[in-house]
């Protein structure tokens, strides 16, 4: 089971590399992961979306707490968070099909980014479906590169996780 | 004043009397400053050896210890020890030397990531980049490590930031937004577990280290007297009910005890307390629903790891059994329960040695009963370790051994550490041809620095208990376990000046026990056990 976790960490060097070496070690699946500053400038947030069962996101959560630098942990219920991620996908277009792309584009509102001769850069942040499903719209026009984050995620309504 | 000095300071604030040490090139500066101050420190003749010495001597004082290593091989030579004192929640704070900060990232002559290296083996590490953070990061380091859940702490410090200069003023206090251990338990679950004892018909103890390090043991005394619980012991929390308790039953687990074992499968509540029940203690176990178990541990993730918990506190031991008292004003009897695991305590016999051999049993019983109360024994890992574990009474005294990362080497650096801590207690050091072959360099220390343990060497001429796997699991193909080559152990300790006597048959074993007893210096036993006598049911 997929599980969404928002971890507050203390802005430190090192830091990222305790928390990815605890998961290697203790034989947690991480699917994503992304790391940034929050509004305090000391304190980062990792948002990880990692794979297992509740027995392991338990362990997940009272490891992470083990961990000096980590401030807090709050997993994300499913069924009330907004989650993102944004791709960035690079995909053949000549000029014949540019209006295709850009109409697909427009449906999915993903943003065109840039534009060249045989080619266009095409950004889109949603959830990790959609994303899924926008690649798949895209493959037939032959894609050159696709970049992704991790997952972002945040609990909806008045709910935050914060220090 | 330079941070190398100051780094000296912290120690003398935080009252450390004596370090464990290895010295070299990059942690110079800091010996350098040593030297100005009254701190004993003790020069092991192998880093590893260090981390015991600090980790036996912290065992005893229930404060962390120091370690000190240089950069490099020195401070990767620290981490089995450091790993050990993990596994063992020893609190340690371990001090290396690093090269220039400019110079890190670009495999100079004795550099290693250290901090990146000892990771999953510390509670906590510093990189002392800034040279103004000193003061702080020790004050932190001392804290992390003698607190919540016991553990070594790592402060890696390079060379040209020992010798930066820097106002110094070590902080009274410490916060940690991050880090705060929690103390007292869950006012419900004490509930809970209150109304759960009070129901039981077949309670049990199970006795934990965490209760020395936590400083729980006259508490846990109390409390199993009050409510008449009979109590079992994991291999780390030996000693912590007197052996000659009537509630007393014994060590549960793989190499533990019938009556033991039984009373963990057949309790109907288990109350852990201070045991994170590894593999090797719930080895014996049944998985059964007809039990309730109340595990309390000051650190949350021990609980319901090996073992599901229907009523978990998290705690600190002495808080939590100080709430339970408070609510468990009238004493409970279970003498049924307890007259039935009575039956149970069976002494098996002794099987007598073969010719030029002691048993290691009687040896070990011997020992006890001449051994004084306030002793501490440190036992190795492998056969020796079982036999003594099984044999040895505690009532004032302790038993100190690698119970979770199983560290061969352990019980020599160990027991000078003990024995520094505690020079009134008698320190014995039990070990085998093996695993004294991984530390005999440590008897210089001993005999350098007048610390006088006592170290007795079972001689099998083997790898014994991987021996007797092989023998059980490997159809007897005997494959790098003889230890054919080893020398005369006691024309060793004459090599290094240290009294010593060969037992080979049961009418010397008194003697020579006595004898050592008796010495006011070091002294080691050979005692030859031959191969017969095993460990594994």
């Amino acid at each position: 089971m997929k599980h969404t976790i928002s971890v507050l960490v203390e802005n430190h060097a090192g830091v990222l590399a305790r928390v990815a070496g605890l998961f290697a070690r203790r034989g947690f699946n991480i699917d994503s992961l992304a790391v940034g500053v929050t509004d305090d400038e000391n304190v980062s947030r990792i948002t990880i979306v990692a794979d297992g069962s509740d027995y392991t996101l338990e362990q997940i959560e009272k490891q992470l707490n083990k961990l000096i630098d980590v401030i807090k942990v709050k997993t994300l219920s499913p069924d009330s968070m907004v989650s993102r991620e944004l791709v960035l996908i690079k995909v053949s277009c000549t000029p014949k099909q540019r209006p295709e792309i850009i109409s697909i584009c427009e449906l999915a509102q993903g943003k065109i980014s840039d534009i060249c001769a045989n080619s266009m850069t095409i950004e889109l942040s949603d959830c990790k479906q959609r994303l899924d499903n926008f690649e798949e719209l895209l493959k037939p026009y032959g894609i050159k590169e696709i970049v992704r984050t991790g997952t972002i995620a945040m609990q909806k309504g008045e709910q935050t996780v914060r220090v | 004043m330079t941070v190398a000095k100051a780094m000296t300071e912290c120690l003398k604030a935080e009252g450390i009397s004596t370090v464990f040490g290895y010295p070299g090139a990059a942690i110079c500066p800091f010996y350098d400053e040593l030297y100005n101050t009254d701190i004993r420190h003790v020069l092991v003749r192998h880093e590893v050896n260090g981390g015991h010495a600090a980790s036996g001597y912290a065992r005893i004082t229930g404060k962390p210890a120091v370690a000190i290593a240089t950069s490099g091989p020195g401070a990767l030579n620290l981490i089995t020890a450091i790993a050990t004192a993990y596994m063992d929640s020893v609190p340690m704070v371990v001090i290396t030397g690093q090269v220039n900060s400019d110079q890190i990232g670009r495999d100079v002559f004795q550099e290693a990531d250290i901090t990146g290296s000892a990771e999953p083996f510390v509670k906590h590490s510093y990189l002392l980049k800034r040279p103004e953070d000193t003061a702080e990061v020790f004050k932190r380091a001392f804290y992390i490590a003698g607190s919540g859940r016991r553990g070594p702490v790592l402060i890696d410090v390079p060379f040209d930031v020992q010798k930066s200069e820097i106002e110094f003023e070590y902080p009274e206090t410490v916060d940690i937004r991050s880090y705060r251990p929690s103390t007292l338990g869950n006012g419900y679950q004490i509930k809970r577990a209150v109304q759960a004892i009070k129901g039981a018909k077949q309670p049990l103890i199970c006795a934990g280290g965490g209760l020395f390090t936590g400083n729980g043991v006259s508490l846990m005394r109390k409390f199993a007297e009050l409510t008449d619980i009979p109590v079992v012991s994991t291999m780390m929390g030996l000693g912590a009910m007197p052996s000659k308790s009537p509630l007393y039953f014994g060590m549960l687990g793989m190499h533990g005890c019938l009556a033991a074992n039984t009373a963990v499968n057949t309790c109907d509540t288990l109350i852990l307390l201070g045991a994170r029940v590894g593999d090797r203690a719930i080895a014996a176990m049944k998985q059964r629903d007809d039990m309730t178990v109340v595990h309390i541990d000051i650190d949350p993730a021990e609980i319901g790891k090996n073992i599901e918990a229907h009523i978990p506190i998290v705690g600190d031991i002495t808080l939590v059994l100080g709430q339970l008292l408070e609510q468990l004003t009238e004493p409970l009897s279970h003498s049924e329960w307890r007259a039935k695991l009575d039956t149970l305590r069976v002494d098996k016999p002794i099987a007598p040695a073969p010719e030029g051999c002691v048993n290691p049993k009687e040896f070990i019983r011997t020992l006890d009963k001449f051994l004084p109360e306030h002793s501490v024994v440190v036992a190795d890992v492998g056969q020796n370790q079982i036999w003594t574990a099984a044999n040895i009474s505690l009532n004032d005294g302790r038993f100190l051994t690698s119970g979770g990362m199983g560290t061969m080497g352990y019980s020599v650096p160990a027991a000078i550490g003990a024995k520094a801590a505690d020079p009134s207690a008698e320190v014995v050091a039990v070990c085998g041809d093996g695993s004294f072959q991984m530390q005999s360099m440590e008897l210089a220390t001993a005999i350098q620095h007048g610390i006088n343990i006592k170290v007795i060497v079972m001689r099998n001429n083997y790898l014994g208990m991987v021996r007797e796997l092989q023998e059980k699991a490997y159809s007897g193909r005997l494959t790098a376990v003889s230890l054919d080559g080893s020398p005369s152990f006691t024309k060793l300790a004459d090599a290094y000046g240290i009294e010593n006597v060969l037992v080979d048959s049961p009418e010397k074993t008194e003697d020579a026990i006595k004898r050592m007893i008796a010495s006011e210096k070091p002294f080691l036993i050979e005692a030859v056990v031959g191969d017969y006598e095993k460990t594994i049911l």
